[in-house]
């Protein structure tokens, strides 16, 4: 098995390294792949969309059906990890754990035994044997804040910096894994829990495929935000480009909320009691 | 000398590239262990998204962001041949965040079987289906 | 863009690539798939390509190799090849 895996491999390589002769050498700026269709695009993103990034002008305008698509699949991929995962039926463990906050003693609870509430003094701990760590708590309580403005900014700032829907909703949703991470899947699950996260999944697309219905309704084609103009009092080029934003919050939305769907079911294998 | 190097710079990208698809295809093939293969097709889809990425880069180009483009975009033409290809980055920006998701499926596949059959090594999971 | 950089970060990403491949524990894949996802992105920085190096920085350095953690967290960590 491992010989023939290895000579096939080979042999496509290659095969590949045969083809590569036939390329445009390297950077080349008359290859085939940079003169048909990119020069329209540099040149008229901003007369078309008053949009200095290319990149997102492309994305969410030019080829908005194709990344609208990329959304749902993103979309899918998240519901699919909840079916596959996700147990309903919640097993309780044997024993579990107590930490007592003001001693710092863990406690040892077997089945029958009475489980103190969540309180000030006890906090359940994870049977995996987890420290007490003030410090990364501490300093995770500060930095969260500013990676949550951070991904905002991303979100907000595409048009003019590398950065988007796709890129911010990203960085938000790490924050939350970052929080679930430091303190435990429990507290996270206590702020941002199962219902909301695959409500806003949904709600992402919705806002997506929603914009692109206004445009519909306004006699316009699906996705051309120049519709928009009409409701924000602005000329059809500036409401292309907030339509561009509107799509980035959908994207971003959908994003943040699908990455911390995978980290709950992944890290718990779908009990979503005890984490990483 | 210097005709070799020009050629050797003009086509080593490509060949690491292969390299890398190799080194991708290798792992799935060969390697039992499920992680392992995921992490191979990992390899091999970051190799094609390079492939992509690097058919749009030009030479004496810059980054495809259009300078202060509010103020004065309007007065001055802009020229194809100054900006790099956007359209391969478009294309590969939603792929690398699409792999992300199907990732995570994967992922949740190998330990769905894992919960099942306590096991990981492709061998010995037909081992157990074959009884 | 200097191409002898280009060749030293090309060469890392090919070590990396067998590393991560080779290695018998998983969790150490895991994290050499972490730094392949990063050297992949300053590739990309390097070509000009910066929202694609952004999207790799934030999703294949960040997001997926926590899953993977966490994925090996609940499997098992051996493997024998």
């Amino acid at each position: 098995m491992k010989s023939i895996g290895a000579i096939l491999t080979v042999f496509l390589g290659g095969l590949l390294i045969y083809c590569s002769m036939d390329f445009p050498p390297w950077g080349d700026p008359d290859s085939p792949a940079n003169s048909h269709v990119s020069p329209y695009y540099i040149e008229h993103t901003l007369e078309d969309t008053s949009v200095p990034n290319i990149v997102t002008s492309v994305l969410a305008d030019y080829r908005g059906y194709d990344t609208m698509f990329e959304t749902i699949v993103i979309f899918t991929a998240g519901i699919a990890c909840i079916f596959l995962l996700r147990m309903f039926k919640t097993v309780e463990p044997e024993t579990r754990l107590y930490r007592h906050l003001p001693t710092g003693i863990t406690l040892r609870i077997a089945k029958g035994g009475k489980f103190p509430d969540d309180s000030d003094h006890f906090k359940r701990i994870d049977s995996d044997w987890v420290p007490h760590d003030l410090i990364l708590q501490t300093t995770c309580r500060m930095i969260i804040p500013f990676i949550q403005i951070f991904a905002l900014y991303v979100i907000a700032h595409g048009h003019h910096s590398p950065g988007g829907g796709f890129q911010g909703g990203v960085i938000f949703g790490a924050s939350i894994i970052l929080f679930a991470i430091a303190f435990d899947l429990r507290s996270a699950i206590k702020r941002m829990g199962e219902r909301l996260t695959a409500f806003l999944c949904a709600l992402g697309v919705f806002i997506y495929a929603g914009v692109g219905l206004v445009c519909m309704l306004y006699g316009n084609n699906f996705l051309d935000y120049s519709a928009l103009a009409d409701i924000m009092g602005v000329d059809p080029i500036s409401a292309r480009s907030h339509g561009i934003l509107m799509v980035e919050v959908g994207v971003g939305i959908v994003v943040m909320a699908v990455m911390v769907v995978l980290y709950y079911n992944l890290a718990s294998a779908g009990k979503q009691d005890e984490g990483l | 000398m210097d005709e070799l190097l020009t050629i050797l710079i003009a086509r080593i990208n490509y060949w690491v590239y292969i390299i890398l698809m190799m080194i991708g295809m290798y792992g799935i093939i060969v390697k039992k262990n499920l992680m392992k293969k995921i992490i191979g097709m990992s390899i091999l889809q970051t190799a094609v998204i390079l492939f992509y990425v690097s058919i749009g880069a030009k030479k004496n180009a810059t980054i495809p962001i259009i300078e202060h483009g509010h103020d004065t975009g309007h007065a001055t033409a802009v020229q194809a041949a100054h900006f790099i290809n956007p359209l391969p980055h478009v294309l590969m920006l939603t792929a690398i965040v699409v792999a992300v998701a199907t990732l995570g499926v994967a992922l949740a596949l190998a330990i769905k079987i894992y919960k099942q059959y306590n096991t990981l090594e492709e061998d010995e999971l037909i081992e157990i289906l074959k009884e | 863009m200097i191409w002898q950089i280009e060749l030293i970060i090309l060469m890392i990403v090919i070590v990396l690539a067998i590393g991560a491949l080779a290695v018998k524990d998983l969790l150490s894949a895991a994290v050499l798939f972490g730094a392949y996802s990063f050297m992949m992105c300053l590739l990309w920085a390097i070509m000009g390509a910066v929202d694609v190096a952004f999207t790799e920085a934030s999703v294949g350095a960040g997001v997926s190799t926590v899953l993977f953690v966490a994925a090996v967290f609940r499997t098992s960590r051996r493997t024998k090849d």
